[in-house]
């Protein structure tokens, strides 16, 4: 007897791991994209410091929610991944080359210029392929029953490469704000200085992809334009936490600029979710379609309700720790 | 040429498994090994104990941290190149091998910070705790992962409904019928690694009269392991061939290069198998030993690959060379754990110069072995992915195409060859400096470190970056 309904519980844990996967790691990943600019090496030491000890476990949930895929909604890992194949490539590459540079870059000096260029370069390249996942999601996939039928770089279209784009600058928006948090001096002042100008490429860039999306998908036009209903709050929330942005930094305030990025990325996260829900492997198979068989659902429950709260706490625990600015010439050695 | 991306994908998909696969066989069995450093040390308290549980940390830090970054592409090649697979196995392994990952986290999250940074600033009570945690977590972790393989080789408590996988049984799942073989072949090889690594690297120190009291009782210690494990491992090889007999005939047919089933069969030491022909070219064998290692009777039935059509036969000569290049490699660790006993009358193992020189080179031996072994074990399966149940074939990503499984397997073979040449040259820096003198061990402050693996040691990857101690 099925009391409770498996899929929707694991639905809400995907999407949780989802946006905190996004918020964690993007604001790493965003400095990552950002390290070419800084103004000098002490500015890079810094930013590097500042996410040193916390981004493999931003990472965390990645790696968690792509396992939590397979055994929940195994139709969205087996249509996802064949469909984006490259893309995954190039996201994996990615984050593996910019992982090895977090642990060589400090141990290494005549070196040091190539493990910079990997870690950009990584950065970069992971984040253009999520950006482009999330636009190959509102664009869908082409379906036979339940499995994968179109071709290779079906993922690469121009929308897609817009969400990319829009991705990189929603990351170094992230990236920026963070380093507003965590840093002082003309490193601070830096991250002040290009935090509008990123600002206002995220929104030209959501604004066209938010106005084109109704084009790619004639499910979501339906959604958002058949009636006046409360999801319109949502692009109304990530507008005032944009104005908060311009605002608090003008202010030259330290914390909310990061925060009320957070609160555009969330905001924005719930407008795509409601855009799909139920829809999870676009354009036909909801989450209901894509789910594995419930005992399968529930066996692995028992050990995610276990592990979240843990990885959650030490997650806490970390970010406590190592709060506070990230001066030059100081830290991880 | 017509690129074909089944075996493109099943290239990239060995690839990546062996060269992740050398990390964590070496991990599970250092654990233990660090484990037990930290056990003598809180018995005893003698330092040398505590000096080599910190060097041996050290060694662990970075290849877990290599084992972590090639294990994560590992669990995205499921979906990239084998969709229909994970599809239609998803209700059994999705769960399984996404309790691994918990495990790995959970591990990661807790006792490994503790092993690594904690001595000295937690309780040494704790200290060990935590390692004898890690210890264990290793063997959780590759309980899960054998569990998983051993299903796709030996299929239980699950049945097909409308072409995918149902659970009717997870403990019949878990442990099918050649879990148990298998898990402890592997877990006794993890220990054959870790001991003749041990071994080899602190006979390369007494070689250099480095540190000669720690190292040769680290020594000494894995040669009385080594002594007791290595003709062990014959035995559990031999039951785990039985099992595999019992469960997959052709896989053992491939193995011995016995085309006919016959009474009679004899062990072949060298063949040239041809698949086209059906027969060997050329063979050297000892008459009827087959059928007595396989049966324990002279006159036993041994299965000949033809007892299966030709499409449902693995790739005969692959199976069969690396069957014999697993076992020669398990017989020299014999016959060097044996020697190392005999050499142990009046002292003599530790500044034997040859032996110790031969130790150095076996320590490569376990992870040629152990490859070899799941090349076997893999590729002897083949045309099977699930046996008996899904092929490969069908397994395979429908949207693939040759080009795409050429582009990522070159792909991941640059990536790798980066990240490994950096990880390795890395690796054998931080074994050169060895153990350091207590006062120059780096004092480690919590609040500005990351806990991750390889910020564990200090040592820096170039020559000119300067001392590594904090300023």
């Amino acid at each position: 007897m099925q009391t409770f309904d498996l899929s929707l519980i694991w639905a809400a844990i995907i999407g949780f791991g989802v946006i905190m996967y996004v918020l964690m790691d993007g604001f790493d990943l965003g400095l990552g994209i950002l390290f070419p600019f800084a103004p000098d090496e002490d500015a890079r030491d810094v930013m590097m410091n500042s996410v040193a000890p916390i981004w493999d476990g931003n990472e965390t949930w990645l790696v968690l929610g792509g396992a939590g895929l397979l055994g929940a909604f195994p139709l969205v890992y087996s249509v996802f991944l064949p469909a984006l194949y490259i893309g995954v490539f190039l996201m994996l590459a990615g984050l593996i080359f910019r992982g090895v540079a977090f642990e060589f870059r400090f141990k290494s000096k005549r070196n040091r210029h190539w493990w910079n260029r990997a870690f950009c370069w990584g950065s970069a390249v992971a984040t253009f392929a999520q950006g482009a996942v999330v636009g190959t999601y509102i664009q869908g996939f082409e379906t036979e029953g339940f499995v994968y039928v179109g071709g290779a770089l079906d993922w690469l279209t121009p929308f897609t490469v817009l969400t990319g784009l829009g991705m990189m600058a929603g990351y170094s928006l992230l990236g920026a704000t963070w380093l507003i948090l965590k840093s002082e001096g003309h490193v601070q002042e830096w991250a002040y200085r290009i935090t509008p100008k990123l600002l206002a490429a995220v929104l030209v860039v959501f604004a066209i992809i938010s106005a084109w999306t109704p084009f790619v998908d004639g499910g979501v036009r339906e959604r958002w334009f058949s009636e006046v209903s409360f999801i319109w709050l949502l692009p109304l929330l990530a507008m005032v936490c944009a104005y908060g942005i311009y605002r608090w930094v003008s202010h030259r305030r330290e914390g909310m600029p990061f925060l009320a990025t957070l609160g555009m990325f969330i905001f924005t996260y719930l407008g795509l979710v409601a855009s799909k829900w139920p829809v999870i492997v676009p354009p036909d198979h909801t989450i209901w379609d894509a789910a594995s068989a419930p005992e399968s659902q529930l066996f692995l429950l028992l050990g995610m309700l276990f592990v979240i709260p843990i990885v959650l706490t030490y997650t806490a625990w970390t970010y406590w720790v190592f709060r506070g600015k990230v001066r030059t010439g100081e830290g991880y050695h | 040429m017509e690129l074909d991306p089944l075996i493109l994908s099943r290239i990239q998909f060995a690839f990546v498994v062996c060269f992740h696969a050398i990390f964590p066989v070496f991990t599970i069995g250092l654990a233990s090994y660090i484990a037990l450093l930290n056990g003598l040390f809180f018995a005893n308290g003698n330092p040398a104990w505590e000096r080599l549980a910190s060097f041996w940390t050290k060694v662990f830090a970075v290849v877990f941290g290599m084992g972590v970054v090639s294990g994560i592409v590992m669990s995205f090649q499921f979906g990239t190149n084998w969709s229909n697979f994970s599809q239609a196995s998803a209700n059994f392994l999705g769960p399984v091998l996404s309790y691994e990952v918990v495990t790995a986290f959970f591990l990661e999250a807790g006792f490994l910070g503790v092993l690594l940074f904690g001595r000295g600033k937690v309780p040494q009570g704790v200290h060990l705790f935590a390692a004898l945690m890690v210890a264990v977590g290793t063997f959780i972790s590759s309980f899960w992962i054998l569990a998983a393989n051993s299903w796709m080789q030996t299929p239980a408590g699950v049945e097909l409904i409308d072409g995918s996988f149902h659970v009717t049984s997870w403990s019949e799942a878990l442990f099918n019928p050649s879990f148990g073989y298998r898990f402890v072949h592997m877990g006794m090889a993890s220990f054959l690694t870790g001991g003749f690594v041990v071994a080899g690297v602190s006979a390369w120190f007494l070689l250099r009269g480095r540190d000669v009291p720690a190292n040769k009782k680290a020594l000494s210690m894995c040669l009385w392991l080594l002594l007791v494990l290595a003709p062990a491992q014959a035995v559990v090889g031999d039951f785990h061939g039985l099992n595999t007999l019992e469960h997959q005939p052709t896989k053992v047919a491939a193995m011995e290069g016995n085309w006919e089933t016959q009474s009679h069969a004899p062990l072949l030491l060298f063949a040239i198998p041809d698949k086209d022909a059906q027969e060997n070219l050329f063979e050297v064998g000892i008459p009827s030993l087959a059928s007595l290692i396989l049966t324990h009777q002279a006159d036993g039935v041994v299965p000949g690959l033809k007892d299966v059509p030709v499409d449902e036969q693995p790739v005969v000569a692959l199976v069969f060379w690396s069957f014999r290049v697993m076992v020669a490699l398990g017989l020299a660790m014999i016959a060097v754990a044996v020697t190392g006993l005999v050499l142990r009358r009046g002292g003599r193992v530790y500044s034997h110069e040859r032996y110790l020189k031969v130790l150095v080179g076996m320590s490569v031996t376990p992870f040629i072995a152990v490859l070899a072994g799941w090349i076997v074990t893999e590729s002897g399966r083949s045309p099977w992915l699930v046996y008996g149940l899904m092929t490969q074939a069908e397994g395979l990503t429908p949207s693939l195409t040759g080009g795409m499984a050429l582009f990522t397997l070159v792909g991941y073979i640059a990536v790798y060859a980066v990240v490994f040449w950096a990880g390795i040259y890395y690796l054998l820096r931080v074994i050169r400096q060895g153990m350091l003198p207590h006062d120059q061990e780096v004092v480690v402050d919590d609040i500005e470190r990351a806990k991750r693996p390889l910020s564990a040691t200090h040592i820096p990857f170039d020559d000119d970056a300067g001392h590594p101690v904090r300023s």
